[in-house]
C-alpha cells in the first residue's frame, strides 16, 4: 500500500503526515496529528460535526481527502482560541448553554465562526439556514442560534 | 431543613452558572468514545448480515487472516454458552449464532494494526447464508402464519394459541369498563400505527477494549452506564465483573440508547483473542442506524368513552408492538403511560410484546409513551373538538391531581399537570391568531421518572473544597446541576465543587443515566452524601469545643453552636475544619448507596401552531411552547434544553422520521440524508415555560426533566394538522406523501 | 487506490483510458468520498481535477455566457454577482445542493457526472441549455448536458472522457429562470421532485420557454409538452393549469422511501407552476 507524504498547516504550524489516499482529512486530523477535536458523527457529510476550514472555506472535513490537504492551510477547533482566550462564540456557547453532551459543538462553533468572517450580523433565519447541514440532537437549536446571535452581537460591538 | 419541609429560597439552587466541562467542549478538548487511544491499539471491523432472516451456513475468514496486520477474527463460537434469559439474548445480538436475525446483525469481527486494514479484512471475510422468509411489520409480525423469529421465547404470560411471535402479554386495568362505556354519551374508537425511529445521538458507539489472558481487563467506551457496560459485557463474555474496568468517555448522547452493550463485547473478545491488545472499535452511522436501539414501531387500538362534558367514563387500550428480534419492546411502559395523565373511574389495557425481523429495540427517551400518547391524546382531542370544548379546559377537567388513582395503579402525591394546563392557558402563544392553513394542536404527555441503584462519594480537600465521585454519565449538564446542589448543601461557592463521572472501579454499582435519575437520584445521593460530611464536620466542631454534637448546627458553610450553647463560640468555617482534617480524625468524607426513594412524576403541556401547504402536504411549524413541571429547575438553562431538545425529537418522529425497510427486509435509509431528523432551519425557537411544584421527595424539589418532553410532541402536532386541514392522521410520520393523498382523499369527497 | 493529481485535461483523459479498474474523477468529492465511505464504489484509480489550471474560474465568453470550471464550487459559484443576474435559475439548483459545508466543495459538473436523476442543479442546467467541453483521449466535443445523463448513476461520457468546462450562452434580454424542488424538510435532503423553467419573454408573452424535470423519470427530463403549455401565453391561471397538467404528464417516476409516484406526478406540476411563475417575475425583473 502506497502512502503520500503530506505538508500542510493546521492551525497555523506546519505539519506533515503519511496517508494512504483513502484516508480523510477527518482521519488524518484525528488519527495521525491527535486533533480529535473534530469529531465523525456519520462520515458521509450529513451532520456537519467534522466542519473544519480549508484556505478558509468551511467543509467537512471526512468529505475532503487527507492527500488533498497537501500545501493547504487547516483550521480546526483546536485554533479557535487564541492564546487561551476564547473567541466571543465559544463564550456565548458556554454562558448560553448552547450544548448539552457537546458532540456536535466543535463542528457549530467552526462553522458560525465561517458565517460570521463572512456576514457580522445575520438574521435568525440565516443562522439557521447556513448551520442547516450541523445537526444536534439534544437541544433543539433554539439555544445554538441564540448564541450564535448573541455573539455576533457582541462582535459587531 | 427539616425533610418534611420544602424550602423555597436558595443561594445557588435555580442559578445559571456556566457548566464545569464547559471549557473542554467548547475547545476541542473533552473526550469522546472515539477519542481514546493506548499503545499498542488495534483496529476493529464487523462484518453484518446483509438479510433481514438468514442461517448462516459458514463462514470463511481464511483470506482474511492471511491479509497482512490482521490479529484476530471473531465468531460466536470464540462467546462461551450462558443460558437463556438477558446474557443470552445480548450476546445473541451481539453476535449471530445460528442465524441472522435482522439486516445489520453482527456475523464476525476482525482486528487488524489499521483502521483501513480492518475495514479490508472485513470485506474479504465470506459468510454463506441460507435466505430464510423474514418480516419486519408489525401488524404482519403478529400473523399466525408469520415466519417464526424464534421458538420458545414466549413467557409465561402468552396464552397457549397466541401467535407465535408473541412472546409477552400483558392485561391489567380497573373499574367496570363496560359500565364505563354504557354511562357515555359519546364512545368513540380509533386504530393509530407509529415507525420505529432511532435515538439519533450524533456520537456513533465507540470504544476501547482490553482483555488479558488472565481475564482481567478494561474498557473505554461512551456509555450512559459503565456498571451495565461491565454487568453485561461480563455475562456475554463469561468473566467476572469486578475484573473488568470501565471508564465511562464524555458521551455525545444517548437518549436511552447507550443504556446496554452493541458492540463492546467484540472489541474484549478481538483483544483476548491478539493478546490482550487494546482494541478499538467505532461504528459508522450506518451500523448505529442498522444495528443498535431503534425504539419500536407501534399498532394501537384506544376506545375512550365521555360524558357530553367531556368527563371520562372508561377507556380501554390494545397495544402491539415490535421490538426487534428480542423481548423488549416498550409496550409495558406505553400502557402504563396511556391515561396517566386522567382521572379515569374505569380503564383496561392489553398488550403484546412482538418479535420481528429488525434490530433488538433499546429505550428512547420515555420509552413508549410518545406512541401512546400520539393515540390517546389524538382520541381525545377528536372527541373534546366534537363536543366543542376547549382543548386545554377539557384536559383541566379531567386532569390527575394529587390524590387521583392512577390508571396504572399508584395514587399520585402532589403532581403539577393542572399547573402545567394553566401556564400554557396563560402563554402569549395562545392568544397569536391563526391564517389559512394553519393550525393549533395542545396535547399534554407524562413519565414516571425512577431512581435506581446509586453511590456517590463525596470528599473534603484539604482547603474546604469538595469533590464528588458520580457515577451517572453526565450527557447534558449534570454535574453542573449536582455541584449545584451540593454547593447549596455544603454552604461553598459552586465553584469549589468539582463533580467527576468516575470508573466503575470507583464506586459500588450504578444504573445509567436513565429515566431521568440523574439530578433526582445522583442529586439526591450527593445531597446525602454532603449531609454526612456535614455531620462529621459538626462532630469535629463539637469536639473541639466541648459541646455535644447534636448541639452544632451547620450554616453558610460553617459550623455553629446551637441551643443553649448558640453565640458561644465563633462558627468554625469549612476551611478551618479541613485544614485540621488530619489532626481531627482524618479525611472528610461522605458516601450514599441505595437506591433513593421519593420520585416524583413529571407532567407537562405542549401547544404547536403549525401550517400545511395545501399543495404539497408540507408542514411547517410556526410556534412551539413547552410547559413541564420540574419540581424544581437546579440548572434552569439544561432543564429547558432537555424540554427544548425533547419537543424537536418529538417534532421530527411526528413529520419525518421513520425506519424504512424494503421488500427484502433491507433497512432503506440508514444514513442522516435520508433519516430525517430535523434541522436548525426546520425550527423556530422553541417556548418553554418550567413549572415547579417541587417533589416531596426530594431535597430540593426535583422531579426529572429528561423524557415527559418528547411524549406530547406526536399527537400536538397531529392535532394541529387536524386543525389547519380538517384531517385526523393516525399513522406517524406525517409525512407530506401521507398527508397529501389524505387530502386529496377528503377533497374528492 | 491510486491518487493522481494531473496537471491537464488531456494528461486527466489518458490516465483515465489507461487505467484498468474502477476510475473516479475528483471534484468536490461529495459524491465520491461518500461511495467510498459506503463501500459501494471503491476506485482503484482516483483522478483528482483540481491541480489542472483554469479549474476553479468563471469566465465571460465572447458571446456573453459563461464559462465555468469543473471545479468550482457551489459557493463561489453563488459568489459571482453577475452570475446569479444572469442565471438565478441554475445558481439557486446548485446552491440548494447539501449543507454550507458541502457548498463548499460540491460541483455543476460533479452533480451532473454523479449521474443522479434527482440531481438539483442539472434541470436548471438543462432548461439554460447549457453545454459542455468533453476531453477524450481522441479530443475536445461539445455536448448539450441533457444529453449527458444515461440512467441513475450512469452517464453517456465514455471511457477516458472527462468533462473540461461548462459553457451557459448568454442569458439575453427579458429572461428569467428559476429552480424548486420539494423536500420533506427544509435543507439536508435530497429532491423528491425537482424542476426548472427558463423563459424570454416578448412583451408579457412567453416566447421561449424550456422546462426541465427532476427525480420524475430515471433522468433528468427535457419537456416539450411544458413548454408549449406556456409558450405564448402571459401565464395566466389556464395557461399555469396547463403547464402543470403537462408537468404531472411528463412523469415516470418510481415509489421509493423519498416519495411516492403519485406524490411525485402531483407535485412536479404544482413546482412547474411555482417555478414558471418565478422565473416570469424575473423575466419582468424582478430580483433573485
Ligand atoms: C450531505 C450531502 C448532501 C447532498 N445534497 C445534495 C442535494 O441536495 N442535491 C444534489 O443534487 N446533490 C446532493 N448531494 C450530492 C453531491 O453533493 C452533488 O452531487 C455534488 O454536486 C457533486 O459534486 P462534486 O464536485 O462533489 O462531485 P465528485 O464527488 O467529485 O464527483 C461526482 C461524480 O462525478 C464525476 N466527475 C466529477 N467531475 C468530473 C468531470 N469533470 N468529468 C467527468 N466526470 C466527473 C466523478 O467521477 C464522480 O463519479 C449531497 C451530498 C452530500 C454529501
Ligand atoms: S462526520 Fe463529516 S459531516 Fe458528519
Ligand atoms: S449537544 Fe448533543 S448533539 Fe448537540
Amino acid at each position: 500500500m502506497s502512502k503520500i507524504h503530506v505538508t500542510t498547516t493546521v492551525n497555523g504550524d506546519t505539519v506533515e503526515f503519511l496517508a494512504d489516499p483513502r484516508e480523510t482529512l477527518l482521519d488524518c486530523l484525528r488519527d495521525k496529528l491527535g486533533l480529535t477535536g473534530s469529531k465523525e458523527g456519520c462520515g458521509t457529510g450529513d451532520c456537519g460535526a467534522c466542519s473544519v476550514t480549508v484556505d478558509g472555506v468551511l467543509v467537512s472535513s471526512c468529505l475532503v481527502l487527507g492527500v488533498e490537504a497537501q500545501g493547504k492551510s487547516v483550521t480546526t477547533i483546536e485554533g479557535m482560541d487564541k492564546d487561551g482566550e476564547l473567541h466571543p462564540l465559544q463564550r456565548h456557547f458556554v454562558e448560553k448553554a448552547a450544548l448539552q453532551c457537546g458532540f456536535c459543538t466543535p463542528g457549530f462553533l467552526v462553522a458560525a465562526k465561517a458565517l460570521l468572517d463572512k456576514n457580522p450580523d445575520p438574521t435568525e433565519t440565516e443562522v439557521r439556514y447556513w448551520l442547516a447541514g450541523n445537526l444536534c440532537r439534544c437541544t433543539g437549536y433554539d439555544k445554538i442560534v441564540r448564541a450564535v446571535m448573541d455573539a455576533a452581537a457582541e462582535m459587531r460591538g | 431543613m427539616p425533610k418534611d419541609e420544602i424550602k423555597q429560597t436558595f443561594r445557588l439552587v435555580g442559578t445559571r452558572p456556566d457548566r464545569p466541562d464547559g471549557l473542554d467542549k467548547v475547545t476541542g478538548r473533552a473526550r469522546y468514545g472515539a477519542d481514546f487511544s493506548a499503545p499498542g491499539m488495534l483496529w476493529a471491523s464487523v462484518v453484518r448480515s446483509p438479510h433481514a432472516h438468514a442461517r448462516i451456513k459458514k463462514i470463511d475468514a481464511s483470506k482474511a487472516l492471511a491479509l497482512e496486520g490482521v490479529k484476530a477474527v471473531v465468531t460466536r463460537a470464540d462467546f462461551p454458552e450462558v443460558p437463556a434469559g438477558e446474557y443470552w439474548d445480548l450476546q445473541e445480538n451481539t453476535i449471530a449464532g445460528e442465524r441472522a436475525l435482522y439486516d445489520g446483525h453482527a456475523v464476525a469481527a476482525v482486528a487488524a494494526t489499521s483502521q483501513l486494514i480492518a475495514h479490508d479484512a472485513a470485506r474479504l471475510i465470506e459468510v454463506e447464508y441460507e435466505i430464510l422468509p423474514h418480516v419486519t411489520d408489525v401488524d404482519e409480525a403478529f400473523k399466525m402464519d408469520a415466519p417464526v423469529i424464534r421458538e420458545g421465547a414466549a413467557d409465561y404470560s402468552v396464552p397457549e394459541g397466541s401467535p407465535p411471535n408473541v412472546v409477552k402479554v400483558l392485561d391489567f386495568g380497573r373499574g367496570d369498563v363496560e359500565a364505563g362505556f354504557a354511562s357515555a354519551d359519546l364512545v368513540k374508537e380509533g386504530h393509530y400505527t407509529t415507525e420505529a425511529t432511532h435515538q439519533g445521538y450524533i456520537e456513533p458507539h465507540a470504544c476501547v477494549g482490553q482483555l488479558g489472558s488472565d481475564g482481567k481487563g478494561e474498557m473505554w467506551v461512551c456509555t450512559q452506564g459503565h456498571w451495565y457496560i461491565r454487568r453485561m459485557c461480563a455475562g456475554v463474555l463469561g468473566i467476572e465483573a469486578a475484573n473488568l474496568r470501565v471508564t465511562a468517555s464524555e458521551i455525545g448522547g444517548g437518549f436511552g440508547g447507550k443504556t446496554t452493550i452493541f458492540m463492546e463485547p467484540l472489541s474484549l473478545a478481538l483483544s483476548r483473542k491478539s493478546g490482550g491488545r487494546p482494541v478499538k472499535l467505532v461504528m459508522s452511522r450506518a451500523e448505529v442506524l442498522r444495528a443498535t436501539g431503534p425504539t419500536a414501531s407501534a399498532s394501537m387500538d384506544v376506545k375512550i368513552g365521555m360524558t357530553k362534558d367531556g368527563k371520562l367514563t372508561a377507556a380501554t387500550a390494545v397495544f402491539r408492538m415490535q421490538g426487534g428480534a428480542f423481548t423488549g419492546s416498550p409496550v409495558d411502559a406505553a400502557l402504563n403511560c396511556a391515561f396517566a395523565c386522567y382521572e379515569l373511574p374505569a380503564v383496561h389495557h392489553l398488550g403484546y410484546d412482538i418479535l420481528a425481523n429488525r434490530p433488538k429495540a433499546a429505550a428512547y427517551r420515555a420509552p413508549g409513551a410518545p406512541m401512546a400518547a400520539f393515540a390517546v391524546e389524538n382520541l381525545l382531542d377528536e372527541m373534546w373538538g366534537e363536543l366543542g370544548l376547549d382543548p386545554l379546559d377539557a384536559r383541566m377537567m379531567n386532569a390527575a391531581k394529587e390524590g387521583t388513582k392512577s390508571s396504572y395503579g399508584p395514587t399520585f402525591k402532589r403532581i403539577g399537570f393542572e399547573e402545567t394546563l394553566e401556564a400554557a392557558k396563560a402563554h402569549k402563544n395562545l392568544s397569536v391568531k391563526l391564517g389559512p392553513n394553519q393550525g393549533r394542536g395542545v396535547a399534554a404527555g407524562f413519565w414516571f421518572n425512577y431512581n435506581g441503584d446509586t453511590s456517590v462519594s463525596l470528599a473534603v480537600a484539604e482547603d474546604g473544597t469538595a469533590q464528588v465521585s458520580v457515577g451517572t454519565p453526565d450527557i447534558g449538564g449534570s454535574r453542573a446541576s449536582i455541584a449545584l446542589m451540593v454547593a447549596e448543601t455544603l454552604g461553598i461557592e459552586y465553584e469549589d465543587v468539582r463533580v467527576s463521572v468516575v470508573e466503575t472501579g470507583a464506586l459500588g454499582v450504578n444504573e445509567p443515566t436513565h429515566g431521568s435519575r440523574a439530578t433526582f437520584a445522583t442529586g439526591k445521593a450527593a445531597v446525602e452524601a454532603a449531609e454526612s460530611a456535614i455531620k462529621d464536620m459538626c462532630r469535629r466542631a463539637a469536639k473541639k469545643w466541648g459541646i455535644d454534637e447534636d448541639a452544632v448546627e451547620w450554616v453558610d458553610g460553617a459550623a455553629r453552636p446551637a441551643g443553649p450553647n448558640a453565640g458561644k463560640f465563633p462558627p468554625l468555617s469549612i476551611v478551618e475544619i479541613a485544614a485540621k482534617m488530619s489532626s481531627t480524625g482524618g479525611p472528610i468524607a461522605g458516601h450514599y448507596e441505595g437506591n433513593p426513594p421519593g420520585v416524583g412524576e413529571s407532567f407537562g403541556t405542549h401547544v404547536v401552531d403549525v401550517e400545511v401547504d395545501p399543495e404539497t402536504g408540507r408542514t411547517e411549524i410556526l410556534r412551539y411552547l413547552v410547559v413541564q413541571d420540574a419540581g424544581r429547575a437546579i440548572h434552569p438553562s439544561y432543564v429547558e434544553g432537555q424540554y427544548q431538545g425533547g419537543a424537536v425529537q418529538g417534532i421530527g418522529w411526528a413529520l419525518n422520521e421513520e425506519y424504512v425497510y424494503g421488500a427484502d427486509g433491507r433497512l432503506q435509509n440508514p444514513v442522516f440524508l435520508d433519516y430525517r431528523i430535523p434541522v436548525a432551519s426546520d425550527l423556530p425557537m422553541i417556548d418553554t415555560v418550567i413549572v415547579e411544584v417541587p417533589n416531596p421527595g426530594h431535597p430540593y424539589g426535583v422531579r426529572g426533566v429528561g423524557e415527559t418532553g418528547i411524549t406530547p410532541p406526536l399527537p400536538a402536532v397531529a392535532n394541529a394538522i387536524a386543525a389547519a386541514t380538517g384531517i385526523r392522521m393516525h399513522s406517524l410520520p406525517i409525512s407530506p406523501s401521507k398527508l397529501l393523498a389524505a387530502m386529496n382523499a377528503k377533497r374528492k369527497g | 487506490m491510486r491518487y493522481h493529481t494531473p496537471a491537464t485535461f488531456a494528461d486527466a483523459a489518458t490516465i483515465a483510458a489507461s487505467a484498468q479498474g474502477v476510475t473516479r474523477f475528483l471534484a468536490g468529492g461529495t459524491d465520491v468520498l461518500v461511495q467510498l465511505r459506503a463501500g459501494s464504489v471503491l476506485p482503484d484509480d482516483l483522478i483528482d481535477l483540481k491541480h489542472i489550471p483554469e479549474v476553479h474560474s468563471i469566465t465571460r465568453t465572447a458571446d456573453g455566457g459563461w464559462r465555468i470550471g469543473v471545479a468550482v464550487s457551489g459557493a463561489s459559484l453563488g459568489a459571482n454577482k453577475d452570475l446569479v443576474a444572469d442565471w438565478p435559475g441554475v445558481v439557486e439548483g446548485m446552491e440548494l445542493v447539501g449543507s454550507t459545508q458541502v457548498q463548499g466543495r460540491a460541483t455543476l459538473t460533479g452533480n451532473l457526472c454523479n449521474g443522479s436523476p434527482a440531481a438539483d442543479s442539472v434541470p436548471g442546467l438543462i432548461a439554460a441549455g447549457a453545454t459542455v467541453t468533453v476531453t477524450g483521449p481522441s479530443g475536445t466535443r461539445d455536448v448539450a448536458v441533457q444529453d449527458i445523463p444515461k440512467g441513475p448513476g450512469k452517464t453517456n461520457l465514455k471511457a477516458g472522457e472527462v468533462i473540461s468546462a461548462l459553457t451557459l450562452p448568454a442569458r439575453g434580454k427579458n429572461a428569467g429562470d428559476a429552480y424548486l424542488r420539494f423536500i420533506p424538510r427544509t435543507e439536508m435532503d435530497i429532491a423528491v421532485v425537482g424542476v426548472a423553467v427558463s423563459l424570454r419573454l416578448d412583451g408579457d408573452k412567453v416566447a421561449e420557454a424550456r422546462v426541465a424535470l427532476g427525480a420524475v423519470a430515471p433522468t433528468v427530463l427535457l419537456s416539450d409538452a411544458c413548454a408549449k403549455a406556456i409558450v405564448g401565453t402571459t401565464l395566466d391561471a389556464k395557461a399555469l393549469d396547463a403547464l402543470g397538467a403537462a408537468a404531472s404528464g411528463e412523469c415516470n417516476p418510481i415509489s421509493d422511501k423519498r416519495g411516492t409516484k403519485e406524490f411525485r406526478i402531483e407535485v412536479a406540476g404544482v413546482l412547474a407552476r411555482r417555478a414558471a411563475k418565478i422565473a416570469y417575475d424575473r423575466a419582468k425583473g424582478a430580483k433573485a
